[in-house]
């Protein structure tokens, strides 16, 4: 096989995702237009189809999950992507895909809500990607990049991951992330040496006598428990090992600055002003939103005074940093929602203002 | 050294373009960049504007709220963008599109008849290219040759028989730089 | 008394032909359906075609939610059970990546016709090479017998407990003669399994479907077989077979709807 040249090309986030499924061996693609991801479902109809794969446009978001469903009950590789109500539509076929434990990527590409909202880039999906999001005991691998490198980089991470675990996993970007241009690289990767075998389970025709039934009815509530003991045992091997993070300048921080995907990048430049002016400010940006570092945040309250967690809606991640940290160190709280993006002397601005007063604002 | 740049103007102008030429040719020389435009039913006949930033280091927030350039295409743009220049930075617009010039004092500002020039090519097209040859004469951030290597991953390959026209834009772009009508 | 019917058949089998038999592509288990239900006669008369055309390993079928949600317990070939609705966009799915093998989704009225028939309308319009099995019995079986879009006029249902009213339901959906006007379907029929003559013909229609994908003709066969629920009608099986004949088939009449050969 002839090895191909890693060239440095501007792209999009939504093209990123996209070119590096396709070199990670995606084999069907199903998806709906929906602003701002549509780049993504444009360029595999543009590439799939002649690199080896199949490109369909479904008729809504609720039938391309559920064709997702059936080709990864083949075993195959397969993806969709959408944004956030595209995502509310694709939840029912979501709970079924981990019930039924098949392997896929999927990607939100997330705008402002609630409702139709606005098209612009929000992080306001966060409760429902990361805590199951359709009915029942279930959660999805959830990465969250920051940059189009990364895109690209968790697109064959999220392959793998579904692969290895048997289970959907959901990289939940941004509109800006999407529609944004930086330079990426795509790294080499071996699609055969890293194609898992799925035929003990999958359906491709009855062969050697058994029958393969991919199914999520257990009508019987002992069997629908047993499944449920399965998922969580899965689940927690998932946190044992597969929690990623990135800290930055934490070691001498007083104020951490908690903040993922794109509000981290922008929570950064933050951090480099507030630097500017001797306050000794630090950055946790959780890589995996599902499994989710409260240890490691928690680890974090022993060198830290306070905590300010960034993102772009109206307070969904901070609860989980409200969950990890406890009562150890007040926990504040910064976002715009809507489409509107937090800008870095926003958060600055609240940065001196905790400086001088740290202790907790009121919640309840 | 770092550049953050505002494009803005009428869809159709080649606003989205010339960024990501810009950014391409930042790419050429190793720097990093990034591009974010504007998205959406801005797209179709409305306003659209992208932003550029260029750094020789790592680029921390792709979004930024002030820029120390900003080349304004049409009015519209010109009343949303010309607030939010850096003090002591530039602002560089098009003649013929702007009827209101700005009126602050602390900063560059650049009139430049980039319509009327591009008339004088033969080709109204390289509008936005002759804007752009001004934008990097008064800023020599980037050789003209990373742009012209960027114009052929810009361009589309059945326009690249154009990229010489391209070039001549940029460098009568340069040389209106050099006689600038500074307000 | 003291022989058994079966004890006389035992006598008597070695000296006579096996003329009926249970194929072997159904899995021998007693299945969940009322006594008289068609969805049984249904699953057999699908896996006989499995079973004579020989394409049982390369076969793989989509279940429904409904009545026949277990079909998978009873058809043995590899099968998914799909969400409410939602049986063709899954086949679409697996026929995409899989178009060697042979896919049909297996559905009832409530969902092909009401909550999937947007799926329904897409998969046929883009033709996909499968085989679609559609059994209306105008109700909802599983869920306690509740009005279908196909429920006929009048019936009385546990939600029209005073008889489906056109004027506030809206009418009975005869979705085959809807869905025969898409270039995308290939084959369309409707047939029953009240009786033995229907059954008959019931097991052709399907034969033919299952052949139409084997030749790669382009496009999906939609077998309609309208069938009875005792049980949600409460009527004995017989009562419900004569009622069949007498109401359902007015206004859902048998026959193919669109052949190919027709269109050609």
């Amino acid at each position: 096989m002839k090895k191909r040249v890693s060239e440095k090309i501007l792209m999009k986030g939504n093209e990123a995702i996209a070119e590096a499924a396709i070199r990670a061996g995606v084999k069907a693609y199903f998806g709906y237009p929906i602003t701002p991801q549509s780049e993504l479902l444009e360029y595999m109809s543009a590439q799939l189809n002649s690199r080896g794969g199949v490109f369909l446009q479904a008729e809504s978001e609720v039938a391309a999950i559920n064709m997702v469903y059936g080709a990864a009950g083949c075993g195959e590789r397969v993806m969709t992507s959408t944004s956030s109500p595209g995502f509310s539509l694709m939840q029912e076929g979501i709970s079924y895909i981990a019930s039924a434990e098949l392997p896929c990527l999927l990607v939100n590409v997330q705008r402002g809500g609630p409702g139709l909202g606005t098209i612009q880039p929000a992080q306001s999906d966060y409760f429902q990607a990361v805590k199951g999001g359709g009915h029942g005991d279930y959660n999805l691998i959830v990465l969250a990049p920051n940059s189009v490198q990364e895109m690209a980089n968790f697109t064959y991470l999220g392959f793998d991951l579904a692969d290895q675990y048997r289970t959907p996993v959901l990289i939940l970007a941004d509109g800006a992330l999407g529609q944004m241009m930086e330079p990426v690289v795509f790294p080499d990767y071996d699609i055969v040496k890293n194609k898992v075998d799925h035929s003990s389970w999958a359906t491709r025709g009855k062969k050697d006598g058994k029958q393969h039934v991919i199914t999520t009815l257990h009508i019987e509530p002992e069997k629908m428990e047993i499944i449920n003991n399965h998922l969580q045992e899965k689940y927690r091997d998932i946190c044992d090992k597969e929690i990623r993070f990135e800290a930055t300048k934490t070691d001498d921080a007083e104020i951490l600055l908690i903040a993922y995907g794109l509000s981290s990048r922008i929570a950064h430049h933050a951090l480099e002003l507030a630097r500017d002016e001797g306050l000794k400010v630090g950055l946790f940006r959780p890589i995996t939103l599902y499994p989710f570092p409260y240890r490691q945040i928690r680890a974090l309250t022993k060198k830290v005074d306070s905590i300010l967690t960034v993102e772009m809606n109206a307070g969904q991640m901070v609860e989980d940093v409200r969950l990890a940290v406890g009562e150890k160190v007040p926990v504040h709280f910064y976002g715009r929602t809507g489409g509107v993006i937090p800008q870095p002397e926003e958060i600055l601005e609240k940065i001196r203002a905790i400086s001088i007063a740290p202790q907790m604002e009121k919640i309840f | 050294m770092k550049q953050e740049i505002v494009i803005a103007g009428f869809g159709g102008q080649g606003v989205l373009s010339m960024g990501m030429t810009l950014a391409y040719g930042g790419m050429v020389e190793n720097k990093d960049v990034s591009w974010m435009p504007s998205y959406g039913p801005e797209m179709r006949g409305g306003t659209a504007n992208c932003t550029v930033i260029l750094n020789d280091e790592k680029i921390s927030s792709p979004i930024i709220n002030s820029f120390d350039t900003a080349i304004i295409l049409n009015q519209p743009s010109m009343a949303k963008f010309e607030s939010k220049v850096k003090p002591g930075g530039q602002i560089i617009y098009e003649s013929n599109n702007i009827l209101t010039p700005p009126t602050r004092s602390d900063i560059t500002i650049l009139d430049i008849p980039a319509n009327k020039e591009a008339v004088k090519l033969n080709i109204k097209r390289v509008m936005n290219m002759i804007i752009l040859g001004t934008y990097l004469g008064l800023n020599p951030v980037l050789k003209i040759e990373s742009i012209l290597k960027a114009l052929t991953k810009v361009l589309p390959g059945r326009h690249h028989h154009l990229i010489p026209i391209n070039q001549q834009a940029l460098e009568r772009g340069m040389e209106l730089a050099t006689q600038p009508t500074i307000m | 008394m003291s022989k058994s019917i079966q004890s006389v058949q035992c006598e008597h089998l070695d000296k006579m032909d096996i003329v009926w038999d249970r194929p072997d592509t159904l899995i021998d288990v007693p299945m969940h359906y009322c006594p008289g239900c068609g969805h049984s006669v249904v699953h057999r008369l699908i896996m006989e075609v499995v079973q004579e055309l020989n394409i049982q390993d390369i076969t793989i079928g989509v279940a429904p939610v409904g009545c026949s949600v277990f079909s998978y317990n009873y058809m043995d070939v590899d099968m998914q059970e799909a969400a409410h609705g939602r049986a063709t966009a899954v086949a679409t799915g697996i026929k995409r990546v899989l178009p060697d093998k042979i896919i049909y989704s297996y559905q009832g009225d409530g969902d092909l016709a009401a909550i999937g028939t947007a799926e329904t309308i897409h998969t046929i319009n883009r033709g996909e090479n499968i085989v679609m099995i559609f059994v209306n019995n105008g109700i909802y079986g599983m869920t306690g017998g509740q009005m279908a879009p196909t429920t006929l006029k009048g019936s009385v249902t546990s939600t029209t407990p005073t008889g489906r009213d056109l004027s506030i339901h809206g009418h009975p959906l005869n979705i085959a003669e809807m869905i025969a006007i898409l270039p995308g379907a290939y084959y369309v029929t409707r047939q029953a399994v009240n009786s033995a003559k229907t059954v008959r013909k019931t097991k052709k229609a399907l034969l033919r479907g299952f052949k139409n994908q084997i030749d790669g003709k382009g496009g999906v066969s939609f077998i309609e077989v309208v069938s009875n629920c005792p049980s949600g009608w409460k009527m004995t099986p017989l009562q419900s077979n004569k009622w069949l004949d007498d109401n359902m088939l007015g206004t859902y009449p048998l026959g193919d709807i669109k052949v190919p050969e027709k269109i050609a």
